[in-house]
């Protein structure tokens, strides 16, 4: 994932969804998880699909941070930027809206 | 001698098929669910003879079709034509794609589509929708389409689609008439809150090539507007995607067209015949299953049409020992079997082909010709059923 750990870029009380048109799901005929989206069929990696399975439209970015270090046991500071950069670059391109 | 090497590449196709060897699973289905449609685009990709209502599949069979295309493997199904909304059962066939996993596409012209209608196909769970502009004015596309008030239609349709959230994406093709427009459809497609804009070269084949006299751009325009696209692509990263069809006339290596034979990708005609690319019919002689009578799985697998061309072994020698061999798929079967005469040619697209001067030469002189006719898109004879 990218470098910019340095500041967050979205709200982490924000609560972040697929867009319209977005979809997430398992791929049994090839044993994979892939990201749909107008037109493009996207591979996450498992870092990605583990971040994506949390963007329900209830559980804001905090919670999934929080979820994803209960689930992993790994370090704070690694995983919020992570999952910032990540959510912040979908929601650059649409495919991710972050309400309040 | 064509003859013979079709024979020869049949020969060897079905010899690499008695090899188990892993099949490639399809990501995408075109479904053409109907020849009509109200427009009349000269350079259409349904074939010349089009389906006529009384032949087209009833919702039963595309039900179980789309079933059977989500076990096989495919992600993303396309509801297209002909216009697809012709079809009274779409909303059903919209809600059984939803409900087996498919990432549904409507793929429409935007003319005589109601807002109750669009609420409906929005309500049945639609995830996208592509709409065609034949032009970036009204002018351009009412003539283009032959169809007097079609663009304000349009126009009517995209602010709808954007109002109930769906995503929009606008369809372009371009050719001498509106090659020139490509600034201001890309202007247009951000203007109707399109995220994604096509713009699609015509290609030659079928309605197109019969039409290609009217429809080829001069050489001087192709590389301007690749230059539009190019920088238009730069400046608007993260606003609006534009994905290109490029033109392959005045190429020098060849479109990986439907990125290989039988690879990734397949259509069903509105009569129920599977085929591995839209165009494909234009190739006589390939023996094309239907699935009134065949399982996806089993056409896909087994079908004689799309094990002709499939992989790399059918190839001739100029593309066997080509290191593009599997980035361009030796280009386009129905390109070769229109300006060779031969579906198991090179295409002449590419600049290794004996006829590449000779498509480049054909291009050249249908610039300068500069037709302004059009053998506009219809049935043979007035469709009862239209």
């Amino acid at each position: 994932m990218t470098a910019e750990t340095a500041s967050t870029r979205l709200p982490a009380t924000g609560v972040p969804r697929l867009a319209r048109g977005v979809r997430l799901r398992h791929d049994e005929a090839r044993g994979q998880w892939v990201l749909l989206a107008p037109e493009r069929v996207l591979q996450p990696d498992p870092v990605a699909v583990e971040i994506l399975k949390r963007v329900d439209g209830e559980r804001s970015i905090d919670a999934i941070i929080d979820d994803l270090i209960a689930a992993f046991s790994v370090e704070r500071g690694r995983v919020a930027a992570d999952v910032d950069a990540f959510l912040a670059g979908l929601a650059e391109k649409g495919m991710v809206e972050v309400g309040p | 001698m064509n003859e013979v090497v079709n024979v020869l590449a049949r020969t060897v196709a079905e010899a690499a098929a008695l090899v188990p060897q892993p099949l490639p699973v399809p990501y995408g289905m075109l479904a053409e669910l109907t020849h009509r449609c109200p427009l009349m685009c000269p350079y259409c990709s349904n074939p010349v003879e089009l389906d006529r209502r009384n032949a087209e599949l009833d919702t039963q069979t595309w039900l179980r079709v789309f079933e059977e295309a989500a076990r096989l493997g495919v992600l993303q199904v396309h509801l297209s034509g002909g216009e697809p909304t012709a079809r009274r059962d779409l909303e059903e066939m919209i809600r059984h794609c939803v409900k087996v996993g498919l990432y549904t596409n409507l793929i429409t012209a935007g003319v005589g589509v109601t807002p109750e209608r669009l609420q409906a196909i929005s309500e049945a769970g639609i995830d996208h929708v592509q709409l065609s502009f034949q032009g970036a004015t009204a002018e351009v596309t009412d003539h283009v389409s032959n169809f007097k008030g079609a663009h304000e239609r349009k126009l009517a349709v995209a602010g709808e689609v954007r109002r109930l959230g769906i995503p929009l994406t606008v369809n372009s093709v371009v050719h001498r008439a509106n090659i020139h427009q490509i600034p201001d459809f890309i202007e247009l497609a951000l203007k109707l809150g399109a995220r994604r804009i096509e713009i699609a070269h015509a290609q030659y084949y079928g309605w197109a090539l019969r039409n290609r006299g009217a429809l080829m751009p001069t050489r001087d325009q192709v590389f301007l507007a690749l230059d539009v696209v190019e920088a238009a692509r730069e400046r608007l990263k993260g606003v609006l995607t534009i994905d290109a069809v490029v033109p392959d006339y005045y190429a020098k290596y060849p479109k990986p067209c439907m990125n290989g034979w039988g690879r990734q990708s397949l259509n069903v005609t509105p009569s129920g015949k599977v085929l591995p690319c839209h165009a494909a019919e234009t190739i006589p002689d390939l023996d094309f299953w239907n699935v009134r009578e065949h399982s996806l799985a089993e056409i896909w697998q087994a079908s004689p049409a799309f094990n002709a061309f499939r992989g790399t072994d059918w190839m001739p020698e100029l593309c066997q020992s080509c290191e593009r061999k599997e980035k361009d798929w030796g280009g386009c079967r129905c390109q070769a079997m229109a300006i060779a005469g031969d579906a198991a040619a090179t295409d002449p697209a590419c600049h290794k082909s004996p006829l590449h001067a000779h498509l480049l030469a054909l291009a050249e002189a249908d610039a300068a010709a500069g037709v302004v006719d059009y053998d506009y898109r219809r049935f043979s004879t007035p469709d009862r059923a239209q």
